[in-house]
């Protein structure tokens, strides 16, 4: 799995924050159109893309890229 | 005599390896029914044979979406009094991420297997007269919608539409058809699902009752639309949601 493709992923998800703002460190719970669609959004794409079929409970402690990046990429390991 | 029993009535019920399918072939049977049950998971599906009373009960293990295997069950059961249509699928999935693959597996379980089976059931001429035909609708695309569950909502109203058709086409043989719009219910295609626990506390509380439905609940509804006692209502969509669409 690919950071970057993950990125690029990840910011299909969002409608009205530029791709070109998503980085590893971005705090997504702290974007103006996080919500609950977009949390449901990402789950799908994160099973989808990777077959990784996450419950909102596991994703919910992670806060940035980065840490739902790692809790994606264990599960694949 | 008990306008409520099933006493000498044959059901087939589909969706019978968990959840209210196995809580509706139970009940059906300790109301005295003979029980058809099918589903697609062998294992699950004998652990409800398991639990059903009485004798002469059938269990055909099936994948209903697989159109050979529907028309040799329909092929194989007696004839019938009544229809359970439980099988039934619903994953949140957003709009934007669904594909062509998620339309076509939630219409074709939700929908399109209840009107292949009533199709085959008529031609097969395994219906007897004054038969009771049920679908396990929902609220959701009937009553109200949820975020992540458009086709979902496509598909249960789909199944409402064709049940009032088959209602009217059928009802001068005394057949009846009707619909169960349950509410969220406890099974565990909630727990096992990809749903919070903590979202599904919050969302126990949106109901007037303050809790889901459970499976038994749906399972009483069948009874009674099964029995001779509801002979005069047909076309129906019977509401068991907890209050939740008053609000």
């Amino acid at each position: 799995m690919e950071t970057t493709e993950f990125i690029k992923n990840f910011a299909d998800q969002f409608d009205d924050t530029d791709a070109s703002e998503f980085t590893l460190e971005t705090r997504f719970r702290e974007l103006d159109e996080w919500s609950s669609l977009n949390a449901l959004a990402i789950l799908n794409m994160i099973g989808k893309k990777y077959s990784v079929f996450l419950k909102p409970d596991e994703m919910k402690p992670t806060n940035t890229v980065q840490e739902l990046f790692d809790l994606v990429q264990s599960k694949l390991s | 005599m008990n306008p409520f029993s099933l006493v000498g009535k044959t059901v087939l019920v589909t969706g019978a390896s968990s959840g209210i399918g196995r809580a509706t072939s139970v009940i059906c049977s300790q109301m005295g029914a003979i029980v058809i049950i099918t589903g697609r998971n062998e294992v699950r599906l004998s652990e409800t044979y398991e639990m059903m009373e009485g004798n002469d009960h059938i269990q055909i293990a099936a994948d209903l979406t697989n159109y050979e295997q529907l028309s040799k069950l329909i092929e194989r059961i007696p004839k019938l009094d009544g229809i359970v249509n439980i099988a039934g699928i619903a994953n949140p999935l957003v709009l934007q991420l669904t594909e062509t693959s998620d339309v076509n597996e939630i219409m074709q379980i939700n929908a399109i297997v209840p009107i292949h089976l009533t199709r085959l059931v008529l031609q097969q001429k395994k219906l007897n007269k004054g038969a009771s035909l049920i679908y396990i609708s929902s609220i959701n695309g009937n009553n109200c919608a949820y975020i992540g569950s458009s086709i979902y909502a496509a598909s249960k109203s789909a199944l409402t539409g064709f049940m009032k058709g088959v209602a009217l086409e059928l009802s001068s043989r005394g057949i009846r058809a009707n619909c169960i719009n349950p509410g969220m219910i406890d099974t565990d295609l909630l727990s096992s699902g990809s749903i919070g626990q903590e979202e599904l506390e919050k969302d126990r509380l949106k109901y007037p009752l303050k809790r889901y439905g459970k499976p038994d609940e749906v399972a009483y509804a069948v009874v009674y639309l099964l029995s001779d006692a509801t002979q005069w209502i047909t076309g129906s969509s019977l509401l068991i949601d907890g209050g939740y669409t008053l609000q």
